[in-house]
């Protein structure tokens, strides 16, 4: 498929920039940020206030420097906090 | 409603790449777009993730098994190995023959 | 290997925007306390129960494979609420890698957190592309004449590998079992061995 356009960035299967990027098989324990935006993820779920599908839009949305760069709970709290400002339920200056 | 494509019937992706125009949120992979498989099964009705994504009433699709060969989709990969996609019935095509 | 801790900016965010939320009413920390608390619960262990059961009960693992949901209930884990479980048959022709590369998702409330690598760039670009070489990662290798088939997780379900269950195992209990499954067996980057367990 040599015509065919580039992927978007988070569109990773088979991208072959990475087929020699070693998988590292740790596991590192999740830090209290990380299981506390997790937590506050299920809750808002739970209360119908976001969605997963939502959320994984403002976390492809992020520019790829973002989204390579950042954390995986940095990525969810961001996505997190654009969804819930994007449906009204709290401000932009509330969250600067 | 019963699914448009039945275990064994063998299906083409849609070759469309709509997100190189707008944003989108899509769940077929690029991977397969235009390639051809054979559906394992349909696994229900859900909710359009597209939709969903924008916070806008989602009507309900059908979500299929569908079974896709290696070599065809990489050129490389071991003979046999194949790759197993969740992919919304109006991303599928009959293939005729 | 600590997991990175998040910037400051990030942090700052957090708690702006837990305290906004607070502050409206729309929720509060005792329950996102309790929710991080009844998260850290859930592990590979519930999945490892459920692979070690099938191995030993044919009927429960019919029941299973049809459906990973139900059979979750069994062992009083409800899915409500939850992406549907489907459930993977290793046999010794055909072995299963389950990865999600358009983000991560994963069987959490069978299996846990996802771990790192399963989320990293480069498990999710080469997966689908090249099984056998992430499995060498792990110092996995299928048996000659085993195919790979890597279920990309694109939709509502969440998947767990039913491996095959390993030679040398006659007569081990459910338990017994249970302990050679971790993540990497019920994703399928590993196989059961029974040399793991020899301290059991």
């Amino acid at each position: 498929m040599d015509t065919a356009p580039p992927p978007t960035h988070h569109d990773l299967g088979g991208n072959p920039k990475y087929r020699c990027t070693a998988v590292e098989p740790e596991n590192p324990a999740l830090n209290d940020f990380d299981k506390r935006v997790d937590a506050l993820r299920v809750v808002l779920r739970e209360k119908g206030l976001i969605t997963t599908d939502e959320q994984r839009l403002k976390i492809e949305s992020l520019p790829p420097e973002e989204y390579f760069g950042l954390s995986y709970y940095e990525k969810w709290l961001k996505a997190m906090a654009a969804v819930l400002v994007s449906r009204g339920i709290v401000s932009w200056e509330d969250v600067s | 409603m019963s699914p448009q494509f039945a275990a064994g019937a063998r299906v083409q992706v849609k070759n469309n790449r709509p997100e190189t125009v707008m944003r989108l949120h899509l769940r077929t992979p690029h991977y397969v777009r235009g390639r051809q498989g054979i559906v394992l099964r349909a696994l229900g009705r859900f909710p359009n993730p597209e939709d969903l994504a924008f916070n806008r009433p989602a009507p309900e699709k059908m979500l299929y098994h569908v079974l896709f060969e290696q070599q065809p989709v990489w050129n490389e990969g071991e003979a046999g190995d194949t790759l197993l996609v969740e992919l919304f019935e109006h991303w599928l095509e009959p293939v005729e023959g | 290997m600590a997991a990175r801790e998040p910037s400051a900016a990030h942090v700052v965010l957090l708690e702006k925007l837990i305290g906004a939320l607070t502050s409206k009413g729309i929720l509060t920390e005792a329950e996102i306390a309790a929710k991080k608390s009844a998260t850290e619960k859930a592990s590979p262990e519930t999945g490892a129960r459920m692979v070690a059961r099938a191995w030993t009960n044919p009927e429960f693992r019919a029941r299973l494979l049809a459906d990973g949901t139900a059979a979750a209930e069994e062992f009083g884990i409800s899915l409500a609420g939850n992406p549907p479980l489907g459930v993977l048959e290793d046999t010794p022709a055909l072995h299963h890698l389950v990865v999600c590369t358009l983000c991560s998702c994963y069987p959490r409330v069978v299996l846990g957190f996802p771990p790192h690598w399963y989320k990293s760039t480069a498990y999710r670009a080469r997966a689908v592309r090249d099984p056998r070489g992430v499995l060498a990662e792990w110092g996995t290798m299928v048996p000659a004449g085993t195919q790979i088939r890597v279920v990309d997780s694109t939709a509502d379900y969440r998947w767990m590998v039913l491996p095959v269950r390993p030679e040398g195992t006659e007569g081990w209990s459910e338990d017994q079992l249970a302990t050679l499954l971790g993540a990497e067996e019920l994703v399928g980057v590993a196989l059961p061995k029974v040399a793991k367990a020899q301290a059991a």
